[in-house]
């Protein structure tokens, strides 16, 4: 499903038809305000690029929807489902662990840093959440693993253990473990900053295919601009812990209306 | 769907973890037999005493020294013996002290913190005489001599444990704890395949030191509650014999035989894991 992505800076969609949704989410580390009042909504099958400069909250939002930390005030939903909220009696209440571990399982995430398991190969770093969380047999888990290897180009490396594989190769396969459990929102946090520039293409090549099949969810936190103008159904300029503007690729990146947005494209580019 | 070819893949081999390479996993079956054969051998008694004079003049009389031998090594089976079961009291009782101290109710991790560090900055010495006293006094604690050391031992060590579990978790880095929530594992998953293994190689040498520790804080117990073990063995012959050097000798060669091997093998330990630190 593509949408056209021509909502503009409203971030508004219909109600029932959002993967993620959030309203009025608030974080702070600390003095430290990381997100103010953020509205977001992501349609199922969209792929939207979050650019910004650092420190501006983009990477909070994709640890947030991941569980990773909790927020301040606000509600998210994946799903339609609440993350953090149950329905009770009298309206929303806090959830438990177990309704969070429910509504988890639909988003998967891919790290900065890899965060492969490193006394296990690629193979089993990739079957052990399809066996131990969803109740597929080893087979079965070992047969999609080898298809998915496949698929990020590592077949070969299905013995090999993370201190045996490159960064590209590690990230490849740490997308590939990701996508083990078929999540329907997929987190992309910074996936090629840490590495070496020749290894950032296999990683965007892999990542260009997820988007070519189009089936899942795609928040990416990226610097590439070039990849986001490729892949991106929409890009959200995100600035002091809010969103300045968003649009396709092509109102944004190549005629953004913010001052500050075209002051971070411009530095951007520079380099 | 394209009809798949059958690809050339290579055949599935798990990655060698380090609890199933032979390297490690021989010397650790044999410190565990050993552990259960000494544990097994049950308690020996009996007093010791020199059945041979020394040459009065003669300083140190070797022959005399040679005839002690059996005895000393007696000694050093008691010494062993009470170590290797307080360090069992230690390695269990460790965990659980290390878990409660993680916590995340107060009630249970502050109450932990405080009976770790009180523990732990207390001597072991006072410790064994409180529990002796605790015996004598009182009809709810009553232990012979080797049991006061084991489970002093056992307690003492136990922090120490607790913190060698701790660092050995908290050397896990962030990174895992956040993809084993990102792939949604269980806490009992995330723990038994992620955390511990990784955690364990970081452990196992500090637990190694603190056994060779403890069995050399072992013959405190000797001298204040009695325990038959090494020095209680030199103790009783010099008293007999007003021969103190030799047997005092052999106390040396009888810790110097378990210490300096025990040493070596952590050493060893020590480094066959260091790659599996990341």
């Amino acid at each position: 499903m593509r949408t056209n992505g021509s909502d503009g800076s409203a971030d508004v969609s219909p109600k029932g038809a959002a993967a993620v949704r959030m309203r009025g989410v608030d974080k702070a580390f600390g003095d430290n305000v990381v997100l103010r009042e953020l509205d977001l909504d992501v349609t199922p099958g969209e792929r939207v690029v979050i650019i910004g400069p650092s420190g501006s909250g983009k990477t909070t939002i994709l640890r947030l929807i991941m569980t990773l930390e909790r927020p301040d005030s606000g509600t998210i939903e994946v799903g339609g489902k609440h993350l953090y909220h149950q329905e009770g009696p009298r309206g929303l209440r806090p959830a438990g662990e177990k309704h969070i571990r429910e509504v988890r399982s639909d988003i998967g995430m891919v790290f900065q840093h890899f965060n492969l398991f490193p006394h296990m190969s690629s193979l089993e770093n990739i079957m052990l959440a399809p066996v131990k969380v969803h109740g597929k047999s080893r087979d079965e888990a070992r047969e999609r693993g080898m298809e998915l290897l496949e698929k990020v180009g590592l077949a070969d490396h299905a013995n090999h253990t993370p201190g045996e594989l490159s960064g590209g190769q590690k990230q490849r396969v740490a997308i590939a473990r990701a996508l083990a459990t078929e999540p329907a929102v997929m987190l992309f946090d910074e996936v090629t900053s840490a590495l070496d520039p020749e290894l950032v293409g296999e990683v965007l090549n892999v990542l260009r295919d997820i988007a070519e099949e189009g089936a899942t969810t795609m928040m990416l936190v990226t610097h590439e601009m070039g990849f986001a103008s490729e892949v991106a159904d929409r890009v959200v300029m995100f600035d002091h812990g809010q969103i300045l503007e968003s649009g396709t690729p092509d109102q944004l990146l190549r005629d953004p209306q913010e001052q500050r947005t075209k002051d971070f494209l411009g530095a951007v580019f520079e380099h | 769907m394209q009809a798949t070819e059958p690809v050339d893949r290579p055949e599935f081999r798990p990655h060698r973890r380090w609890y199933r390479r032979p390297d490690v996993l021989v010397p650790m079956v044999l410190v565990t037999i050993g552990f259960s054969l000494l544990v097994g051998a049950g308690e020996v008694t009996g007093r010791y005493q020199s059945r041979f004079t020394a040459e009065r003049d003669v300083v140190p009389d070797w022959e005399y020294l040679f005839h002690l031998i059996p005895q000393m090594l007696r000694g050093l089976f008691v010494t062993a013996r009470a170590t290797v079961l307080g360090f069992t009291i230690a390695v269990v009782l460790g965990f659980l002290m290390a878990l409660a101290r993680r916590s995340r109710l107060r009630v249970v991790s502050w109450p932990a913190v405080a009976i770790i560090e009180f523990i732990r900055s207390t001597p072991i010495l006072v410790q064994l005489v409180f529990l002796q006293a605790l015996t004598r006094a009182t009809d709810v604690v009553s232990l012979s001599g080797v049991q006061i050391l084991i489970v002093g031992l056992g307690v003492h060590y136990a922090t120490y444990c607790s913190e060698g579990y701790r660092a050995g978790i908290n050397s896990v880095v962030k990174g895992q704890w956040e993809a084993a929530t990102a792939l949604n594992l269980s806490p009992w998953i995330k723990w038994t395949r992620i955390i511990i293994p990784q955690a364990v190689p970081n452990t196992l040498p500090a637990l190694g030191n603190y056994l060779i520790a403890g069995f050399k804080d072992a013959p405190i117990a000797d001298a204040v509650v009695g325990v038959s073990g090494l020095l209680f063995f030199a103790n009783t012959i010099r008293a007999e014999d007003f021969r103190p050097v030799e047997p005092y000798l052999l106390i040396g060669v009888g810790f110097l035989l378990v210490s300096l091997p025990a040493a070596w093998l952590v050493r060893r330990l020590e480094r066959r894991l260091a790659y599996e630190r990341i």
